[in-house]
Order: C-alpha cells, then structure tokens, then sequence
C-alpha cells in the first residue's frame, strides 16, 4: 500500500483563501505538480498578479515577486532576462492579464519570452467584487452589466489564447478546463507541455485556464462548476492553438 | 594624465552607468533622451548584458523592477510624459524597497508640452509622484561630467537605501557637449542583496512585495521607510556652495538654471555685488542645512527656475526665520530659457 | 483495496469530489467542519479502486489516496 495521491512538494500545505469551488486551487495544484515533475522548484521565481491570484506567495514554495496589475509579463522579462537560468512563470487572471495587461502580455509574447503564463479566465473580476471582465460572455450579468454584458456597447468576450496563437514568438498555446476528470487530465498534460517549453528552453507558453467563480456568478460550486462546461466551453473552445515543438 | 572625452550629457550618463555595473537597460524612445537608449542599445549585447525597447513606459519600469528584484544593477531613462506613466512602477519600487536608476532628461509640459529644457518635473520627482507617499533619490547634474559621476552615485545610493534614485537633467545638461573625465567607479562598502529574488534552492522563500494585509504591517513598513528617509536627509545631503562666503544675496537653482545663474553671479561679481550661488545637487534628500547655515548669515535669497515655483517651496521651508525669499522663474517652452543677462537684471534688483 | 482519506479542516464543501467518483462512494456528510463548510465523507471504502480522481478534482488538495 503507498500513497498515489498527495499534495505537490511545491506547493505549502496551507489552506487557501478561494471561495468553495473555485478552480483557483485546482489550477495551483496542477502547476505546483508540473514544478514537482521537471524538478524546477528551487530554481523558480513566480510572478504574482493582481486580483484572486495575488497571494501565490502564500500558497507556492518558491521565490516571488509581485508585479503590479497588469504588469506580471513586463515584471516577468525583467527576471528572466536578468536570470535566464531561472525558471519563470506569470499566473494572472482575466481582468488582469486581458485587460488592464493586454499591452504587457502581448508584447512578452511576441519577444518570445522564455516564459510561462498560467492565465485563469473566469469571465469577471473575482477579487474586486463581480465586475464585468473582456472575458464576460455576451448577456452575462455583472455588477457592472446588470442588464447582461451588450455586445454593441461592451465588445465581445476576447479570447486570448487564439489571439496569442497568432504570435510568431508564441511556441505553445492552449484552453484547458478541470471541470470534469477528463478535463483536467488534460489540463494537467497540457500545462506540464507548457512548463517543457521553458525547461527547454523553446520559448513562451500560454495556459488559458477556464474556472468557475461560484461567488460572483451566484451559483453553487457544482452548478458554476457545470457552467465552465457549457457555456463557457461553447465560447472559449478547449484545445491546443499552438505547439511548435510537437510536444 | 586623465583621459578627457568629449561627449554629449545623455552619452556620458550612459557611460556611466555601464561603468557603474549596469548591465540591464529597458527603455522607450522619447525626445530628449533617446540617446540614452541607442547608446545602451549598442553597448550592452557587447558586455553581456541585455537591452530592450519595451513596448511602453510602462512596461519598461517593470521590466525594471523585475530585474532589480533579481539584484542586478538596472535603469529605464524617458523624458516627462514618460516618467509619468512610470509613476505605478516607481510606487510599487518603493514599497518593495527596491533599487533602480531612472532618468528624467525633461521636457516642457503640462500635456506634450514641447521639448525645450525644463525643470517642472521638481514636484513629481522629489515629492514621490505615483500615489502612496514615498520619496525616491533625486540627483540633479549641472554638467556633462555631473551627468556622468552622478549617475554612478545614483546606482550605488539606491543599493545602499534600497529605493529607486531618479537623474532629473534636461535638454540643456542633456544634449549640450563638454569634456568629461570618464571616472572609475568608486570603491564603497555596499550592504549584501540578502533580499533578491534567486530560486530558493535549498534557502527559505523570498517574496519581493509591496503589499501588507497584516493588523500593524503597512503602518511599520511606512515607519520604517520614513525612517530611511530621515537617514538619507541625514546624511546624503548634497549641495555646491559658489562665492558664498561674503554674499549679501544667495542665488539658488539647480541643473541647467544653476549654469546660467553661475554666469550671471560672476557677472554681479564683476559689478562688485556681493552674490553668491547655492546649487542643490541632490533635490531629495533636500539640503536643508546648507540653506540653513547660509540663510543664517545673509538674510536674501533669489531662486531661479525653469518653472513657475516649485523648488522655492522648499527653499522657504529650509531657510533661516527671518531670510527673505524672491522667485524668478520662467515656464518652459521655446524661447523661455532666460539669458544671463536677465538673471543679473534679477539680482540687481533684488541686491539693494 | 485502495481507500482515501479526506482532511475535513481542508474541506470547504464544495463538492466537486461527489461527481468526479464513478461509484458515488464520496458523498456530503450532514456535519460541518470548524469552519462551517458541510464536508465531504468517503463511503463504502471497499469498492474504491484508488483512481484518485476524486483528489485530481478536489481544489482544496484535501484528499489523499492510498492504493
């Protein structure tokens, strides 16, 4: 009898301070994996963001630095440049990284960074309150779409990891989703592939991470849960946009 | 017998700071600084180092902070609408005590203002520009060699601190040519970057942050911050002293104003005035002693900017009870750079 | 014979662990946990085949299998 199932070395046995339900947990938990496997911990240095992910600190043994919102990919290329040897990951969330950070991110990518980034969309602004996000579906309810996000007026939700697809500099992009075990076994090879990148050294990764957010959507865990499957996976398609290598 | 180079202001900055050890630059090109960029954009790839043009100001700051957090020795260089949008970064330097060199070779403003030589940016760089309440380093070169051996000092007062410090030139120290010794970097005794961020390796976690939720936390972390700031007025308080001694007026003014109101004190000199100049060389820490100890003995000041009255706030708050302060000051723009001719008209009248 | 054991401090009740089992052997409890979270309990510990994806699923890290 062993144990097949136990908590990443990477990641601190602390609770977290997620909502119930909230894939947050779920998508550390796979990336501190990820560190465990290409034995990368003592070498990495993460770059936290602003919003629900602003406590990596709290949750990863490793070293950290906090960037301002937005910023995490401009923070992240000063560390790497400065330190190629470093293993360096962004992990940011939709309003952070689609909105206030699109300048940042897009650039990063296109440089072809040496770099990781986790991006979990959850279409609205977790940490703040509720508030309507560029990955908000069209109709969705908000604090700040009470009449449901319009299409005319709000733009359509973006979907960033086509978009970065489209980047020469990017070498893998890819959706994934935990909300049912298939998913998340391919969620979890899809990011140890992104992590590969940067192991060997083959350039900028992207993990675009649906999540729920029971909380703000106003739902139970196991409904909110079934919405990433549903409509979120209608409009933001599970799959690998970009996979230079061939991993 | 020293080498003596003859080079641009930007340039010898550039120089400099690669003397001093830096080896990451991350800038945005802006008028009247972009040779600092393309000077470092040649250099750097031949020492190893590394040089991007970053997609923003914004984004250069943190490339910055990102690199400094690493412990490397690392500067961004812009020109005033630039050194605005990287107002965020300097904030969330400071807060997480971090070093960094950042030019400010000024234009005239408010908006896009023009590119003649300015000194309007006094407030936004001594009075902590971003939001949170901070000060940072601010050093002020009056010649192409301070625009050199200031930006080595710059590099090792932010280590020494731990706080972003700021050159605040303009076009004048900038873009004017003149013969500069090419310094070695000095020997100084620097505390050990025991903070950097490194991969843990087999150590305890290290987190480079600016954010404290914690009951008492950010107050402390404020305290101890304002304390550093008192240390720094304490003892890094730099100023130049010109015929001082016998003055019955002291002309003040700093970077490119201070050279002109040089010639027009020689020139009151000449006349058989008694006038004298009191250059401040660092804006901040502000040398608050030097106008003490002169205002203590002459009761008149005269201070000249490139502005309407931003640095005379400070003089007023420095000076003796009972000195008297005037203000000539002329806001940027083309054709507003005042002759030394009109400053002499200035002391004379102030003299009697 | 594989079981799991479930951290109930850690367990904040969400539940995701129930539909990630093929065999519904891990249901909600009725009680709560120190924190007020209704937790999740394992059942009929003998037919569990130890697939661990009740732990893939959890978001809190608060299951751990043994097999």
């Amino acid at each position: 009898m062993q144990q097949v199932f136990k908590k990443p070395v990477s990641l601190k046995d602390v609770q977290t301070h997620f909502c119930p339900g909230c894939h947050h947990g779920t998508f550390h938990r796979l990336v501190a994996e990820a560190m465990d496997e290409f034995g990368v911990q003592k070498r990495t240095i993460g770059v936290a963001s602003v919003g629900c992910s602003v406590f990596l600190y709290g949750y990863f043994d490793i070293d950290v630095v906090e960037a301002p919102h937005g910023r995490a990919p401009a923070v992240a290329t000063g560390v790497k440049r400065a330190r190629p040897d470093a293993f360096v990951f962004t992990y940011q969330g939709d309003g952070d990284l689609a909105a206030i950070g699109t300048s940042e991110i897009i650039h990063a990518a296109n440089r072809g960074e040496d770099m990781t980034v986790i991006f979990v969309n959850n279409t609205t602004y977790g940490m703040t309150g509720g508030q309507m996000a560029p990955t908000t579906l069209v109709g969705q309810r908000t604090s700040t779409s009470p009449y449901g996000r319009n299409q005319g007026k709000d733009g359509a939700p973006i979907r960033m990891a086509e978009l970065l697809a489209q980047l020469e500099g990017v070498a893998f992009s890819a959706r994934v989703a935990v909300n049912n075990p298939k998913n998340l076994m391919d969620a979890k090879r899809q990011i140890k592939k992104a992590f590969r990148y940067q192991a060997e050294g083959k350039g900028f990764s992207f993990i675009e991470a649906l999540s729920s957010c029971p909380t703000n959507w106003g739902m139970d865990p196991i409904k909110a849960n079934e919405r990433v499957g549903t409509e979120m996976c209608a409009y933001f398609p599970l799959g690998v946009f970009k996979n230079a290598a061939e991993f | 017998m020293t080498k003596r180079l003859f080079m641009k202001g930007n340039e010898a900055l550039a120089m400099a700071a690669i003397e001093a050890g830096c080896r990451y630059y991350f800038g945005y090109p802006i008028t009247p600084q972009s040779d600092i960029p393309e000077y470092m954009s040649r250099e750097l790839p031949k020492l190893g180092g590394e040089f991007i043009q970053a997609e923003s100001e914004v984004a250069s700051i943190n490339m910055l902070l990102g690199a400094s957090a690493t412990g490397v020795r690392a500067m961004t260089s812009s020109s005033s609408p630039g050194i605005s949008l990287k107002q965020e970064g300097i904030s969330y330097m400071a807060g997480a005590e971090l070093p960094g060199v950042i030019v400010n070779i000024c234009r005239s403003g408010p908006g896009l203002g023009g590119i003649d030589a300015s000194q309007a940016d006094y407030f936004q760089a001594v009075k902590g520009g971003g939001h949170g309440g901070y000060h940072i380093i601010v050093l002020a070169p009056a010649s192409v060699q301070e625009m050199y051996d200031l930006t080595m000092l710059a590099f090792d007062l932010a280590d020494i601190y731990r706080m972003p410090a700021m050159i605040l030139g303009d076009s004048v120290v900038g873009q004017m040519k003149e013969p500069v010794v090419p310094n070695k970097r000095p020997e100084r005794n620097l505390p050990p970057k025991d903070w950097v961020v490194r991969g843990k390796g087999d150590g305890e976690q290290r987190v480079v942050k600016s954010l404290y939720l914690g009951d008492g936390e950010l107050e402390a972390h404020n305290w101890k911050l304002h304390a550093r700031y008192g240390e720094l007025k304490a003892k890094e308080a730099r100023w130049e002293e010109f015929m001082l001694d016998d003055a019955e007026l002291v002309v003040t003014a700093f970077g490119s104003a201070a050279r002109i109101a040089k010639s027009a004190v020689m020139a009151a000199r000449d006349k058989g005035l008694k006038v004298g100049l009191l250059r401040p060389i660092t804006l901040y820490p502000f040398p608050e002693k030097g106008f003490r100890a002169a205002t203590d003995r002459c009761k008149k000041v005269l201070d000249i900017e490139l502005n309407t009255g931003q640095m005379v706030e400070d003089v007023r708050l420095s000076i003796a009870r009972d000195a008297e302060v005037f203000f000539y000051g002329r806001p940027p723009g083309a054709g507003s750079l005042p002759t030394p001719e009109e400053l002499l008209e200035q002391i004379t009248k102030h003299y009697v | 014979m594989a079981y799991i054991e479930i951290d109930e401090s850690r367990c904040k009740g969400c539940g995701l662990c129930t539909l990630a089992c093929s065999r519904k052997l891990v249901m909600m409890s009725d009680t709560a946990n120190k924190q007020g979270y209704v937790t999740a309990v394992a059942t009929r510990q003998d037919q569990c085949t130890g697939c661990s994806l009740c732990a893939e699923i959890c978001p809190d890290v608060a299951i751990v299998v043994f097999k």
